[in-house]
């Protein structure tokens, strides 16, 4: 996709010629071997301020009963994580996920219909994508209120069903702990959808035109050109959505933050761990719930490298 | 395409905008309602006027929208100059020089991608809260500058398609690597400090998680927690609720209408990071 600003890049044209007039001469030599440290400087004390070191204390936080004032911190071993794995309510929050990541399978079958059938000729084209990518510009605490509005008694959806005479349908949307993962889920899917279904677009979309007119030459039927022309070049796309999907599932907050407050089994991992480092003050159980889940998205981002071949993840 | 199929595309394409905009419609309508008005009508019943703004200006006031507003400005403005000035620094650093740590310092940046940030909020509030940030601004400012991967990146990417013989030729001419920084690289990246500033803008437009955290203090809301804090005091004035998230609503589709292009542009080439 990168192409895209590579593409702009090659476009950019300038003569060697065309210097600054200020350019005056040499001064701090092109040799120094500190230069490129220099600009380094400020990029990697942040890097390591607020990512590597948090990542390191956090695995020391998890073995201590730290209760994130006390001037010590105790040593408890594998206390901390013996708790997450034995203490169903606290183990939970990963059954919660599953609804999230079911729910993105749903988001990214949703996301490829639209992203194909928009990438042939169609009338109000651009209006269409408008308003299926939008949803994902959207604040996300604007989303949840309006989610709430749509799912609250006598809300919007309550209307609906009633407006089609099927108010036996009619419930607590939010409150049923049998069904509220499913509203949020939906709102999850509501809320992302337009950001897989623009990526798949981008990618069909930079499939050579010619293609499909051999294969329709060949007689090949839509499915046919969607099974092996749009299929195979969307695959990368389509492994990194699925990546996201994990790491994205397990890392849930604002939605059910803000809609249910993470009531009635609806605390996902964040909710949970922000809970406890902050509202219950024990930032060693905390931080061990926070190591097992980047412990997770890390395994789930190896495998993914493994199965799914690199195309250009890559700085240099 | 036979005439049934098309018929299956458009209604799915309708159904979909349906779906995506009936929730929004019946908010704009509930914000243009009475208090006692929302009581007595359902979602669908259009608002007796249409002009009634009585309660975009109880949350522009009692909301405390106009601080959270000014408050954004001011994250905004320095989150995301500083982000372009870090990330167009790095960006330099790595592909124009050749240096011993190189390898070292782009598997650093490589590895802290796998790292997400909402798993180490735990540790990093103590570091937050150390630095003396805590119940500032500039501890949002702090945190959206430093973890910006996803812009070195697409520095990076660009930077690649800008000849290296000029800043040759530059050196030739007496440039010294600031002036060529400065001078060469920084107007030419332009294109890419666009799409920069278009998704770094509105992820931190949209962003709660971190103000709601580092941020607690009543006259420190953010769009977001200005929002969000409406759910207490205005909790059975649904009408001045939806009046907020139209207020928040209006300038994300602003933005949209009038830079349509560059936002498609900018997501799909920041995702693929």
């Amino acid at each position: 996709m990168s192409n895209v600003v590579r593409a702009e890049a090659a476009g950019t044209r300038i003569e060697a010629g065309q210097l600054p007039a200020t350019a005056r001469k040499p001064r701090g030599g092109w040799g120094w071997r500190g230069t490129p440290y220099v600009f380094l400087a400020v990029p990697l004390v942040l890097l390591v301020v607020f990512t590597y070191l948090p990542v390191v204390n956090m695995f020391w936080y998890s073995l201590t009963s730290w209760d994130g004032l006390d001037k010590t911190k105790e040593f408890v071993g594998l206390d901390n994580y013996v708790a997450v794995f034995t203490r169903p309510e606290l183990f939970r929050v990963f059954y919660v996920s599953l609804y999230y990541f079911a729910a993105s399978f749903v988001q990214m079958a949703l996301a490829l219909y639209f992203a194909t059938i928009l990438s042939f000729s169609t009338r109000f084209r651009n209006l269409f994508k408008g308003i299926l990518f939008f949803p994902y510009l959207i604040n996300g605490v604007a989303i949840a209120l309006i989610f709430v509005f749509f799912f609250k008694p006598d809300g919007t959806l309550d209307s609906i069903l009633a407006l089609f005479g099927a108010e036996n349908l009619q419930q607590q949307w939010l409150g049923n702990p049998d069904i509220n993962n499913i509203s949020l889920a939906s709102t999850s899917v509501w809320r992302y959808m337009g950001l897989n279904f623009v990526l798949f677009l981008g990618a069909i979309q930079s499939i050579p035109g010619q293609l499909y007119e051999a294969a329709e030459l060949d007689g090949a039927s839509r499915f046919q050109q969607f099974r092996y022309i749009i299929a195979p070049s969307i695959k990368p796309i389509i492994g990194l959505s699925f990546i996201l999907a994990i790491s994205g599932s397990l890392a849930v907050f604002e939605i059910p933050f803000i809609m249910t407050g993470g009531a009635n089994g609806t605390a996902t991992f964040v909710i949970q761990t922000v809970d406890m480092a902050f509202e219950s003050l024990k930032v060693g159980l905390g931080s061990a719930m926070a190591v097992i889940l980047l412990v997770i998205v890390l395994v789930v981002t190896w495998v993914q490298r493994k199965v799914v071949p690199e195309e250009k993840v890559n700085l240099t | 395409m036979s005439y049934v199929a098309k018929t299956a595309k458009y209604a799915t394409l309708v159904l979909a905008c349906l779906v995506t905009l009936l929730p929004i419609s019946v908010i704009v309508m509930a914000s243009l309602k009475t208090n006692q008005e929302f009581f007595t009508t359902g979602p669908f019943d259009a608002p007796g006027n249409w002009f009634n703004l009585e309660n975009y200006v109880t949350a522009f006031t009692r909301g405390k929208m106009v601080q959270g507003f000014a408050n954004t400005a001011f994250i905004l403005l320095f989150s995301v100059a500083g982000t372009i000035l870090i990330g167009t620094m790095a960006a330099y650093a790595i592909d124009r020089f050749e240096f011993r740590l190189k390898k070292t310092v782009i598997a650093l940046f490589l590895l802290a991608t796998l790292v997400p940030g909402v798993t180490t909020q735990v540790a990093t509030f103590q570091i937050v809260n150390n630095l003396g940030l805590y119940n500032t601004r500039w501890a949002a400012i702090a945190l959206f500058m430093g973890t910006d991967i996803v812009s070195i990146y697409i520095f990076v990417q660009f930077l690649r398609g800008i000849p290296k013989e000029l800043d040759e030729a530059a050196t030739l001419d007496g440039a010294n690597h600031l002036t060529i920084y400065r001078r060469i690289i920084l107007p030419l990246l332009k294109p890419a400090i666009a799409t920069v500033v278009i998704i770094k803008g509105i992820a931190v437009y949209n962003e709660f998680y971190t103000p709601f955290l580092y941020m607690p203090g009543r006259d420190l809301g953010v769009i977001s927690t200005s929002l969000f804090r409406f759910k207490g005091p205005f909790g059975g004035q649904w009408e001045v609720i939806a009046a907020g998230v139209i207020i928040v609503l209006i300038p994300t589709l602003l933005a949209f209408l009038a830079l349509q292009k560059y936002i498609y542009n900018g997501f799909t080439s920041g995702a693929t990071k």
